[in-house]
């Protein structure tokens, strides 16, 4: 069972919303329904499931509804229509002091401007949330300091919100969201305001602490860089609407449509991609069974000077030059095995970041071997890599 | 066809009203009570402290709570001795407690009020005319329903006062909640607080400052009152410069009028003072 789940949800601003709803039905855009009847569509329709201990991304530009529909999922803005499961419950249904125990005990929210509590010391800033579950002093106060500690605060308990740098004020917030220890976080726009050394810091963090406290977190940004790094899949937004649902690599190789490829565009892709995105199939032979004309047959019918050796099995064993090959042809031998060259060979594994194989490129003339367990999967060579950086061929199958 | 229309019953509506008035009278009589209570308490409180020891204590709470500045603690010393010195003290202390009933009175029905109009923008839109028409109305003319009402004497000078000086204690404590950042009531909200909680726990304490500007402004308008209640029997420092004025004695009616300038510069530093101070440190 997913951990949210979100049906046909829809937010209209403004009198008698209900007007709207209709034309949303139409299929008529928000800026006619903003001509028509003067309301605005924050959210239109949206759809989809967050499972346990996932990091869900949300992204869109300035206005797309992201903080709208971050704050449907815990009713902070009451929904026009459609519904939030969480743990299979529909919160539209539950009464107002059930919502206010879900809020306590298993929602928990960091915001943009931090939303601290200027008069109160960050200690108590992170209380909280357990003093108005009527949590004891002493036991609050250890939970407090242990989510201070968490996030690297220790030391600043007394100090006072305005006393501590953006960065530091940020991870207040999470501290106080983490005291709670509630199993979903809802993050919106929580590091946009940080600068981007402490911004990428933050991110290493997240993770960190995500690797040990398997949250579901809703993570609210407008950077796709950001999105690509924390984000198990990703959502795209537009004018309310949800554009594209889908993994980092589903969102860069696949845009659903023009504002998806828009937004993608300018990101760095060696950082997403990985080998087996760029890899081509390999022209290999089997010395088991192969011997030196059969290679070089193949490497002159493909107009390659070197050519993978593998087992039946397609495991790796290593690769022959076309010269060395041509020797064994000349001297009327049967068996390649003595002229197959093993440690001039890179290999990297499927999943390897292009980044990475990149730099191997630069220390080898072969084309580099892409193995999943031991098994030759494909090749790259600096060329196809370069085609994939620029947009094009990239394996989408898989 | 005079059978068809039922008789109204004039009668029986006149016998309700009068016996509504007579429980209404009950009701100001209640409300004498209250203040009178309020105001004998705070006489007797401040008439028990010798004048020198309550002078001592004015200037060390002066210059501990209101930013430990040493002229503001001298002005405190040598003006309160000042009206020690020209035989003011008795009626100053009950030109206070009149000042000081005014302003508890205002806090305690005026930041309710205030915090109403904060939740509810309809409560906000009938209110504030009635404010408005509260501060522009001349302050005499409170004199009038406070007399027909109440009789003569301290209480409804209190009366007076508080509907004179408790509009900015409303304004400001509606601005002041309004005022709070929606992250921070986000906040709260999203922590799963009640509406209580979020009141205490959040919105109160981050209007504070600007509540703190609307008491000092009611207690301010109070002692502009003091001289106007005194027409209506009010005793203390107010009488003495009715009297004077009446009288044409330019003396004494200075002498008076100094001493309630004195007791107001002390008023309003000390409770800017106390609205300025963030927090405990
Ligand atoms: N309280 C409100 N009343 C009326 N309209 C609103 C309200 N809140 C948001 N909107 C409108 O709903 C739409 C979505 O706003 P929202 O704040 O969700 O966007 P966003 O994606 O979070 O943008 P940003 O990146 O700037 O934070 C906008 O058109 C906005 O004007
Ligand atoms: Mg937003």
């Amino acid at each position: 069972m997913s951990k949210i789940k979100v049906e046909n949800l829809t937010k209209v601003f403004g009198k008698k919303p209900n007007r709207a709803l209709s034309l949303l039905s139409e299929n008529k855009s928000k800026a006619e329904i903003l001509e028509k009847t003067g309301l605005t569509v924050g959210v239109n329709k949206a759809s989809f499931e967050v499972q346990d201990g996932e990091i869900f991304v949300i992204m869109g530009l300035s206005g797309s509804g992201k903080s709208t529909l971050v704050r449907l999922l815990n009713r902070l803005i009451e929904p026009t229509q459609g519904s939030v499961y969480l743990n299979g419950n529909d919160l539209a249904t539950v009464d107002q002091k059930t919502l206010r125990n879900i809020r306590r005990k298993d929602m928990s929210m960091v915001f943009q401007k931090f939303g601290l509590f200027p008069f109160r010391s960050i200690l108590s800033n992170v209380e909280y949330g357990l003093e108005i579950q009527g949590v004891e002093k002493k036991q609050r106060t250890e939970k407090a300091m242990e989510s201070l500690k968490l996030v690297g605060l220790v030391g600043y308990e007394d100090k006072y919100p305005d006393e501590l740098s953006g960065g530091m004020q940020q991870r207040v917030g999470l501290a106080r969201a983490f005291a709670n220890d509630s199993d979903v976080l809802l993050m919106d726009e929580a590091f946009s305001a940080l600068d981007p050394l402490i911004r990428k810091d933050m991110q290493d963090e997240l993770l960190d602490l995500q690797e040990t406290m398997k949250k579901t977190i809703i993570f609210i940004t407008h950077d796709l860089d950001e999105a690509l790094r924390i984000g198990d899949r990703i959502t795209i937004m537009k004018d309310g609407k949800i554009v594209q649902i889908g993994t980092p690599e589903d969102i860069l190789t696949n845009p659903a449509d023009d504002y998806v490829e828009k937004f993608v565009e300018d990101v760095d892709r060696s950082k997403v991609y990985t080998a087996s995105n760029v890899m081509m199939r390999p022209e290999t032979v089997q010395p088991e069974r192969e011997g030196p004309r059969v290679a070089l047959q193949r490497m002159r019918e493909n107009g390659i000077s070197s050519i993978f050796a593998v087992k039946r099995n397609r495991e790796l064993i290593g690769i022959v030059d076309a010269s060395d090959v041509r020797k064994l042809v000349d001297e009327k031998q049967d068996d390649l095995t003595s002229a197959i060259k093993r440690d001039a060979l890179k290999v990297v594994e499927m999943d390897t970041p292009v980044h990475d194989v990149i730099e191997l490129t630069a220390e080898t003339s072969y084309p580099i071997a892409v193995l999943e367990d031991g098994k030759l999967r494909g090749i790259i060579i600096r060329s196809s890599i370069l085609a994939a950086l620029s947009g094009k061929e990239v394996n989408l199958d898989d | 066809m005079t059978e068809a229309i039922p008789r109204i019953p004039l009668d029986e509506w006149t016998r309700s009203v009068v016996d509504w008035m007579t429980n209404a009278d009950f009701i100001f009589d209640s409300i004498e009570q209250v203040i009178s209570w309020v105001l004998q308490g705070l006489y007797w409180g401040m008439d028990l402290i010798p004048a020198l020891l309550f002078i001592a204590i004015l200037t060390a709470v002066t210059y501990f709570f209101a930013g430990r500045k040493i002229g503001l603690s001298a002005f405190v010393f040598f003006g309160l001795l000042l009206i020690v010195n020209l035989g003011f003290w008795d009626d100053m202390i009950t030109m206070l407690s009149l000042i000081l009933s005014a302003t508890i009175l205002s806090i305690v029905i005026g930041v309710p009020i205030g915090i109403w109009m904060a939740k509810s923008s309809t409560v906000e839109a009938i209110v504030k005319p009635i404010l408005d028409f509260m501060q522009t109305m001349p302050a005499f003319v409170y004199l009038i329903p406070a007399v027909a009402f109440f009789g003569i004497g301290m209480e409804p000078g209190v009366i007076a006062s508080v509907i004179f000086g408790m509009p900015p204690t409303i304004r400001l404590t509606n601005l002041g909640i309004r005022e709070v950042s929606t992250e921070a009531i986000e906040a709260a909200d999203a922590f799963g607080s009640t509406g209580a909680q979020k009141l205490f726990k959040v919105q109160l304490p981050m209007a504070k400052t600007t509540i703190m500007a609307g008491v000092n402004q009611t207690i301010m308008l109070s002692l502009s009152m003091v001289v106007i209640a005194s027409m209506i029997g009010a005793d203390g420092l107010g009488d003495i410069v009715y009297t004077a004025v009446g009288r044409n004695d330019v003396g004494s009616g200075f002498e008076a009028g100094l001493a309630i300038v004195v007791v107001a510069i002390i008023l309003d530093r000390l409770t800017a003072g106390f609205g300025l101070r963030k927090r405990k440190s």
